[in-house]
């Protein structure tokens, strides 16, 4: 689950390509909440518990104990200086050798995409990290059950119909279902739960040092500005003449 | 390992091979000229065989091709574990997948597998006086714009469809088709994962729509987006929406435009009752032609279009009906 920001407050440093950390809270990426759900009613079915980790800087705690409230068993926030630059290669690293950590699992559950990386890459790469099967673009999950799981996804013309083995990795979109909103009791169960907190030490044992952050990303940032501020030269119309100017635009680019 | 030339993975689902395709292989050729080295194209699939020629008829120099059968077609295992060893021993510098889902499922893997970097849902990719690679791409929601440069080899990166123009057909073209051998089935540890077959086709495929007229929150009933699908069908285009009305179940996502849905590039594009929120226009501002309806003359997706009418969409569009039909009439 990645704690992100609002994309319509956050403001951008384009001079140094990276987020203004001031300019917006981090909350959880839209996309995790489905990713979330899923999980809890999977657990609601089948038993288990639900993990949440999130690779982020440590004001992103609030994101967590939101993640507890909603259903979630128990939540690590991965946070240190040195996981700070991480493209898709050295995040989807680190958050594999924290998985590995924790020890067994059956199932990882991520987000289509982040709203603000959006690169959707995350999750496939983690998944061959652990050298574990994924299906992307999770529209539907059917079944889970001995040792396997069922999906529908999005392969582009059509939706098919995927079995992977367990231990495996879904990518889900917001279409696998609706997420419950948390109750008051529960969202004050967990401003006092605990979020466990580590840091590269404490994954010394499973990563090499070498590959996180800047240092173990494999993209840089060399450029980046605002994309909607060149807008077009739109005209505004009223009423008849609106049909009319509709007409011109529609013949002289060959449509009528 | 510093790799030359340019690798575009054809993606061949089913019979079908995506467009994008032929836009890699023409963005490839362009490439060449300062990344030296040819453009090497792969295949992989049941039936592949057949479509090695026409690559090559759209600029491909060499093409090697995996023909295996249908159960592990669409095996995204087996594609990443053909793909990492043609990297390992072709070693291109850069390596163009679709950024459609099927790519963007696939190329992460392959990039994870071979511990090299990849740009996502690039809109170019250029090479610079000094020759290195820089990708060009959308990110916050399409509300930045960021050139990324890869400091690993291969150099990959996933690229929109419909940005890059594609060649011409040229049958006369040469090249070279390399087959190869696909390990039996269940040879490797495909087994982890089966496709089982399909649930059912996209109702429609917007992305391919020459022609969109989208219906937005400004509709009040259901039953009118028959008003806005009669607009669409006179211009021989197709239906979408914004994503509240996905969300009431009005329309089926397959029709949803925007950042959690599909991203269009039609001729025409006429957004009818829409506002223009950053997440709806990060899947259609690249329209070529936008044309806006709406009862607020301040609605920001007035800035992104090229004719915005101020008005009630329920006086407009059925006298823009008429009025097509009567220019059409007109001997
Ligand atoms: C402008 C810009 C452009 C960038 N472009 C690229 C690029 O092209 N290639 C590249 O490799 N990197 C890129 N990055 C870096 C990338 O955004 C970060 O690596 C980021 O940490 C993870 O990628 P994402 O946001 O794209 O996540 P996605 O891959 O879009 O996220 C998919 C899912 O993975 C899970 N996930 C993702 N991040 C975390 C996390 N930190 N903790 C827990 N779960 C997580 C979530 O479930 C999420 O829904 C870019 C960064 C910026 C600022
Ligand atoms: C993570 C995330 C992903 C999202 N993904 C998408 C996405 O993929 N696609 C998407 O569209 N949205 C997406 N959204 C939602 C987005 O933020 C907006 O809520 C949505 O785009 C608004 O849709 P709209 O323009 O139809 O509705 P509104 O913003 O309510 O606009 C309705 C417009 O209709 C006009 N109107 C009203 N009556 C009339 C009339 N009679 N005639 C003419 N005009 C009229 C109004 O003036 C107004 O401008 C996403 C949001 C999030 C948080």
């Amino acid at each position: 689950m990645k704690p992100a920001p609002d994309v319509e407050k956050v403001r951008f440093d384009v001079r140094r390509g990276v987020v203004d950390r001031s300019s917006a809270e981090l909350e959880i990426n839209p996309f995790d909440l489905h990713a979330l759900e899923a999980a809890v009613r999977i657990k609601e079915s089948v038993g288990g518990i639900v993990t949440v980790i999130s690779m982020a800087p440590s004001h992103a705690e609030p994101a967590l104990r939101d993640a507890l409230a909603r259903g979630a068993d128990r939540a690590i926030l991965l946070s240190d200086r040195r996981f700070a630059g991480s493209d898709t290669l050295a995040t989807s690293y680190t958050l594999a050798s924290a998985i590995k950590k924790l020890g067994e699992f059956d199932l990882i559950i991520c987000g289509e995409k982040s709203v603000d990386g959006d690169t959707g890459q995350v999750g496939p790469e983690v998944a061959e990290f652990l050298g574990i099967p994924h299906v992307s673009y999770v529209t539907e999950i059917k079944e889970v059950s001995n040792g396997f799981v069922t999906v529908a996804s999005d392969f582009g013309v059509a939706y098919y119909l995927v079995r992977a083995e367990l231990p495996a990795l879904l990518s889900v979109t917001k279409e696998v279902n609706v997420p419950r909103k948390p109750k008051f009791k529960d969202l004050m169960k967990a401003r006092k739960a605990e979020i466990e907190v580590w840091s590269a030490d404490d994954l010394k044992d499973v990563l090499d040092l070498n590959r996180l952050g800047l240092e173990g990303s494999a993209t840089r940032v060399v450029k980046a500005y605002y994309a909607l501020e060149k807008g077009r030269e739109g005209i505004k119309v009223k009423g008849d003449e609106g049909i009319r100017k509709i007409i011109d635009l529609l013949s002289s680019s060959g449509v009528i | 390992m510093s790799g030359e030339g340019v690798l575009v993975y054809a993606e061949y689902i089913e019979g079908m091979l995506h467009p994008v395709t032929y836009e890699l292989i023409g963005k490839g050729r362009e490439l060449i000229s300062k990344l030296g080295g040819s453009v090497k194209a792969v295949i992989i699939g049941s039936g592949a065989s057949g479509r090695a020629e026409e690559l090559i008829h759209y600029g491909a120099d060499e093409v090697y091709v995996y023909e295996c059968s249908e159960g592990v077609a669409l095996n995204t295992l087996l594609h990443k574990e053909l793909l990492v060893s043609l990297i390992h021993e072709i070693k291109p510098k850069l390596v163009l997948y679709g950024a459609t889902p099927w790519g963007r499922s696939l190329a992460p893997r392959v990039a994870a597998a071979l511990r090299t970097g990849l740009t996502a849902d690039c809109l170019d990719v250029y090479v610079t006086d000094d020759g290195s690679i820089v990708q060009v791409r959308p990110a916050f929601t399409g509300n930045i714009i960021a050139h990324i440069k890869t400091v690993t080899t291969p150099v990959m990166t996933t690229v929109r469809y419909k940005v890059f123009k594609p060649p011409k057909k040229a049958p006369s073209r040469n090249g070279k088709v390399i087959i190869r051998e696909v390990p039996a089935d269940g040879d490797i540890h495909h087994k982890e994962i089966e496709v089982l077959g399909k649930v059912r086709e996209k109702e429609v495929n917007i992305a391919d729509a020459d022609v969109i007229v989208a219906g937005g929150k400004g509709l009040k009933r259901r039953e009118d987006l028959k008003l806005l699908e009669e607009l669409a069908e006179l211009l021989g285009g197709v239906l979408a929406v914004s994503r509240p009305l996905v969300d009431a179940g009005w329309a089926s996502k397959d029709r949803q435009v925007g950042f959690s849905g599909n991203v269009v590039k039609p001729r025409v594009y006429i957004a009818c009752g829409i506002s223009g929120s950053p997440q709806h226009l990060a899947g259609m501002k690249d329209s070529k032609v936008i044309i806006a309806v709406n009862i607020d003359p301040s609605a920001s997706i007035a800035k992104y279009s090229d004719l915005f009418v101020v008005g009630d969409l329920y006086e407009v569009v059925p006298k823009l009906i008429e009025e097509i039909k009567r220019v059409r009439g007109k001997p």
